[in-house]
């Protein structure tokens, strides 16, 4: 078990939880990040931040600091 | 026979298309306004199908309908009816994206929660059958319980028969059933607090929506709870809470018990009406990203973009703006034939054509800032400019979204803060908006030219490749970025503090801009900007024309403009006539110098002249720098009128920069030294002299309080800053 945020570009993952009650938690479960969903790490911005991932066939990039608090098991 | 107008809001995810839908059904006929007390815009369209006419409400693009801002409510309060906002709407069309149904049907399960009558358009129906997804439209229309039209929208797809079905849906007006996508344990919470809440006000005739209170009880925090307060009395929060203490008992975290139920039922709709077959495509969208998002051709690229937008606007906005300059001088010239001077034609040539076109010299680099914008948008590269420069930005405490509209504003802060509308976060948005007037607009370069070229040294170094004045024409940009950074910074730790905002952001699959929405989205810009911030523009010239003018016994200067004209008419001039002509000239300026001390304006000038005194500047810069609130580059014509050189001169007229180099106080010191001349252009660099930029400021947030903080702010850091540069230059 690991955060997005960690996860290697090019590799895949399932979500298993998002962190936190607040308005960020709900706009990243409103935007596809939640439990059993598939994700899959693509490569960051030109200064390392923010991240970018394919999540229910949507590219979509967030800050490190958001992606830490999805957790994600990796899948082969 | 005409049937009563139907009123249906449009609504759906960013990046469905939703504008072109928007543009297919109602074309070019849009209206565009503000809700009250909000800064999102109200965009209206109409158009008629088969006797039935409809207007369109088009809502801002959201992935959900959980509001967390006033801003957000908008969207809420005109779907449920909320009478405050807006009249009630007898359907909804809710655009999908047809490549992401699974996520889209998020949105549609909160739409269909709130008992109106629906329709659905799956969008993008070409890019998903391109891509081998199929979608069984009327499986999907049975399982969700309303109308399912397929559309491709830019190519006019589908339109007709979504103009039926709305058409038909709006005439029936059946009350739908609600959708219960959430588990019953949730209903029967909500149900016993709707009794429970129900019971303290005697007999609601506005009752509150369910849905309202559906929100109350899942966003906790939220700005649904004050609503609520606000009908039902102050007891209810506590009863909400209670409910919400229920409902976290018997299920769970609420926020993670709706997006799971949300989402199963999203999935279960989509059983056996959507197939995928499993051909792995080469994705055009990842192999240009992996170009335009490359770490270093990425930001080539784009600094490249960037660079080409803002040339084009700089020189290809130059042609028409000298049109209109061509066109304001050949307006004048026949005022002039046909009037004589006197304050008829004062008033006409100075206050009304000047000021008509100085509303209308913006709106070239308007419409060409937001032709590149909407294109850029459209096809989808505005999201990755966002996501590079992200990083930057988030050193001012913004986002990348905030990078274009700064970035206009070293143009100019007017389509800079029209700009500010593709940033959603609305704090964000308001510190954008705030800092943008800092950027070093193109009307400060002439003041800063005429500066630098009387008073800055032409000192070179490394071999003459950089200059002194170079250095100091650059550091004045740099003034207003460095100040910038700071201001954002305090502005998001205090007045706008809230939430940190999410920078959670899709970046679509690219795709050929569409060209009605483009041009509709430039048209929409001038004229919302010629319309609204115009007359107020156009107004304050006035103003300034007459606090110039008045008191004061114009004849003389009436009686030399005859004179000078009557001899120019002359076809053959000899010499006598010259000078005299000359002779007169120069009467004709030290008289309308005269004329401008006495003045309110000038008046106002000596008034200030203590308070300017400690910034090195004597009354006539004081002057100059009040004329220049309405337009900073007012300031040359206003020094050449005080220095009585007739207000016709530019900065690059030698004859001004020897009037300033000669000016000198009573005690026979120069006006003029390095640290003035320094002084002043930091002054004109951080001050808010514009009244278009505050008008339209007063546009985009809907609210008088924020030009009114703007103009505070930048006057009193303008006017620090020059003390500081003058105090500390006059000691080295």
């Amino acid at each position: 078990m690991t955060t997005l945020d960690q996860l290697k570009p090019g590799t895949c993952g399932r979500i298993l939880s998002i962190d936190g009650a607040d308005g960020i938690a709900a706009r990243l479960r409103e935007m596809g990040f939640i439990p059993g969903a598939a994700v899959r790490a693509m490569r960051p911005a030109p200064f390392g931040d923010p991240l970018k991932c394919f999540i229910h066939g949507c590219r979509i990039a967030l800050r490190s600091v958001e992606a830490r608090r999805i957790c994600v098991q990796l899948e082969g | 026979m005409t049937l009563p107008k139907r009123r249906v809001a449009l609504i759906g995810n960013p990046n469905t298309g939703k504008s072109t839908v928007f543009n297919a059904l109602a074309g070019l006929n849009a209206r565009t306004g503000n809700y009250p007390g909000v800064t999102i815009e109200k965009k209206l369209g109409n158009f008629r199908h088969r006797n039935q006419s409809i207007e369109l409400i088009d809502l801002p693009g959201t992935y959900s309908l959980a509001p967390r801002s006033p801003d957000e409510w908008v969207t809420v309060d005109v779907l449920t009816g909320d009478t405050s906002v807006s009249e009630p709407i007898d359907a909804i069309l809710c655009v999908v994206n047809a490549t992401l149904l699974h996520r889209s049907l998020f949105l549609v399960s909160q739409i269909l929660e709130l008992g109106k009558p629906v329709v659905i358009a799956i969008n993008m129906a070409d890019v998903a059958e391109s891509r081998g997804l199929q979608i069984d439209v009327a499986r999907l229309s049975l399982a969700l319980g309303v109308p399912v039209i397929l559309t491709s929208a830019s190519r006019k797809q589908g339109i007709e028969l979504l103009k039926d079905t709305l058409n038909k849906v709006v005439v029936e007006h059946s009350q739908a059933t609600r959708l219960r996508p959430l588990p019953e344990a949730f209903y029967a919470i909500r149900e016993s607090l709707r009794s429970e809440l129900d019971a303290m006000v005697p007999q609601a005739e506005n009752r509150v929506d369910d849905y309202v209170l559906e929100r109350a009880l899942l966003d906790e925090g939220s700005e649904s709870i004050c609503r609520i307060e606000k009908h039902f009395g102050s007891g209810s929060r506590g009863a909400v809470h209670a409910a919400h203490k229920v409902l976290c008992e018997t299920l769970g975290i609420p926020a993670d018990v709706e997006c799971n139920a949300r989402y199963a039922w999203a999935a279960k709709q989509l059983e056996g009406a959507l197939q995928e077959s499993n051909t792995e495509r080469v994705s055009w969208t990842d192999r240009l990203d992996g170009v335009l998002t490359h770490r270093i051709l990425g930001l080539v690229i784009f600094a490249a973009t960037m660079l080409g937008v803002f040339q084009v606007i700089y020189s290809f906005a130059q042609w028409p703006m000298e049109w209109f300059e061509m066109g304001q001088d050949a307006l004048t010239e026949i005022v002039c034939r046909f009037i004589e001077p006197g304050i008829l034609r004062s008033l006409i040539v100075d206050g009304i054509i000047a000021g008509v076109g100085g509303v209308l010299i913006f709106v070239p680099q308007i419409a060409l800032l937001f032709l590149f914008i909407a294109i850029l948008e459209d096809c989808g590269y505005m999201a990755r400019a966002a996501f590079l420069m992200d990083r930057v930005m988030s050193l001012f405490g913004l986002s990348g979204k905030s990078f274009l509209p700064l970035m206009s504003s070293f143009a100019c802060a007017v389509p800079g803060i029209m700009a500010t509308r593709v940033i959603e976060n609305r704090r964000d948005r308001l510190a954008t908006i705030m800092v943008a007037p800092l950027m070093s607009c193109s009307a400060r370069l002439p003041v800063y030219l005429l500066l630098v070229f009387a008073f800055v040294p032409g000192t070179s170094y490394l071999g003459g490749w950089i200059t002194l004045p170079g250095l100091v024409l650059m550091s004045m940009y740099l003034v207003g970025v460095f100040v910038a950074i700071p201001v954002a910074w305090i502005l998001k730790k205090s007045i706008l503090k809230g939430e940190p905002a999410a920078f959670v952001l899709e970046l679509p699959e690219y795709k050929w801009p569409a060209l009605p929405v483009v041009f509709e989205r430039v048209f929409q810009s001038c004229k919302a900007f010629v319309i609204r911030a115009g007359t107020l523009i156009f107004s304050a010239t006035i103003v300034i024309w007459a606090a110039g003018h008045f008191p004061g016994n114009h004849e003389t200067q009436y009686a030399l403009e005859r004179e000078i004209e009557s001899l120019s008419e002359q076809v053959t001039m000899d010499e006598q006539t010259e000078q005299r002509l000359s002779l007169l000239q120069t009467e004709h300026n030290q008289e309308s110098g005269r004329l401008l001390e006495i003045s309110l304006l000038g008046r106002s000038g000596k008034i200030i002249e203590p308070l300017v005194k400690p910034l090195g500047w004597d009354w006539k810069i004081g002057v100059g720098a009040i004329a220049s609130f309405p337009a900073r580059e007012v300031i040359i014509a206003t020094l050449g009128t005080i220095y009585s050189l007739g207000g016709e001169v530019n900065e690059e007229n030698d004859s001004l920069v020897a009037a300033l180099q000669a000016a000198k106080w009573p005690d026979g010191r120069p006006v003029y030294s390095l640290p003035v001349a320094i002084s002043i252009m930091v002054f004109f660099a951080l001050c808010a002299q514009c009244v278009s930029t505050l008008f339209v400021i007063r546009r985009e947030t809907n609210s008088w309080s924020w030009p009114i903080f703007s103009f505070t702010y930048m006057t009193v850091l303008a006017y620090l800053g020059a003390l500081l540069v003058y105090q500390v230059g006059i000691r080295l």
